[in-house]
């Protein structure tokens, strides 16, 4: 193959920022739900506007 | 769209369609791969090197089409206040950035071999550069402010401002001298590229286009998260804070 070190390289760096954008994706999903269900724990919920548990009466 | 207006059933819709649309992407993917590394030809002038083109191109399309989907958005902020038009155009603006980035740096390693440099300040490579700062300029303006429905129509107005450079990217090569090539696929005549390559340009093309619906509806809907546990956090302060 000739021009193979360009070829290689442009496939390389394609990868690797397709790779990085579904890693960002995947990770931001995972930290909004694991935020989303902490304060569930807390007792907050959507639609709900009672009192976190235990903070107010 | 009207339907979709409502957040909850978006997200019930995307977690329907998402395990088929990334099935769809690796199937693509893997077609296009295939039919651009192995069965497609070398090109009688370039050789090996065209073989960039099945990733550069198919980026540098998807740059633009990223940016008119804000574009559309930012018209479905300002005119119909649609609630999901500043979610869609803040989560399609970091995959934009990256696709134009793409396009910069697989094109740069295309010139390198065919035009002996590796970047040229002619129309075409510095249009699109202008449209990697507007997408980078956009985000550092999303996060400029702490409330996101605050800096959604100041976006949204930025938004159509910028897609002036859209038509400006298209047709620079026609409307300036420049050292990249003039339009070979899109033209009133028909692509001017055999279909020994034009069908894995196309089928990359899809592949794109597949991966960015996938990347779209996730960072929309971790978006909508995002502001859920917002608006969540502040009720929790408003509600903790002292009465005065």
């Amino acid at each position: 193959m000739t021009y193979f070190g360009y070829v290689l390289a442009s496939y390389l760096v394609s990868a690797g920022v397709i790779a990085a954008l579904i890693a960002w994706v995947v990770l931001d999903g995972r930290a909004q739900r694991q935020a989303i269900e902490d304060l569930d724990r807390a007792g907050l919920r959507r639609g709900d506007r009672s009192a976190p548990k235990g903070e107010r009466p | 769209m009207i339907a979709l207006a409502n957040p909850t059933r978006f997200l019930k819709l995307a977690a329907t369609l998402l395990p088929w649309l990334w099935g769809a992407t690796a199937i693509a993917f893997a077609a296009g791969l295939w039919l651009g590394l192995f069965a497609s030809p070398a090109d009688y002038q370039q050789g090996d090197s065209v073989r960039i083109m099945y990733v550069h191109v198919p980026a540098a399309w998807m740059a633009m089409f990223v940016y008119a989907t804000i574009a559309v958005s930012a018209l479905g902020t300002l005119v119909w206040r649609h609630p999901l038009a500043d979610v869609s155009a803040r989560a399609a603006a970091p995959i934009g950035a990256a696709f134009t980035l793409l396009a910069l740096v697989t094109g740069a390693v295309w010139g390198k071999p065919m035009w002996g440099t590796w970047w040229v300040w002619d129309a075409r490579l510095t249009s699109v550069l202008v449209l990697f700062l507007i997408y980078l300029g956009l985000i550092a303006l999303w996060h400029a402010f702490d409330e996101p429905s605050r800096a959604a129509r100041p976006v949204a107005i930025l938004s159509l401002v910028g897609a002036i450079n859209l038509p400006i990217i298209k047709f620079s090569v026609d409307w300036w001298n420049t050292l990249h090539q003039p339009a070979s696929v899109m033209r009133l005549d028909g692509p001017a590229i055999h279909p020994s390559m034009l069908v894995p340009l196309l089928v990359m093309a899809t592949a794109y286009m597949l991966l960015f619906a996938c990347l779209h509806l996730m960072a929309m809907r971790n978006e909508i998260w995002r502001r859920r546990v917002r608006s969540l956090r502040v009720r929790a302060a408003t509600m903790l804070a002292p009465a005065e």
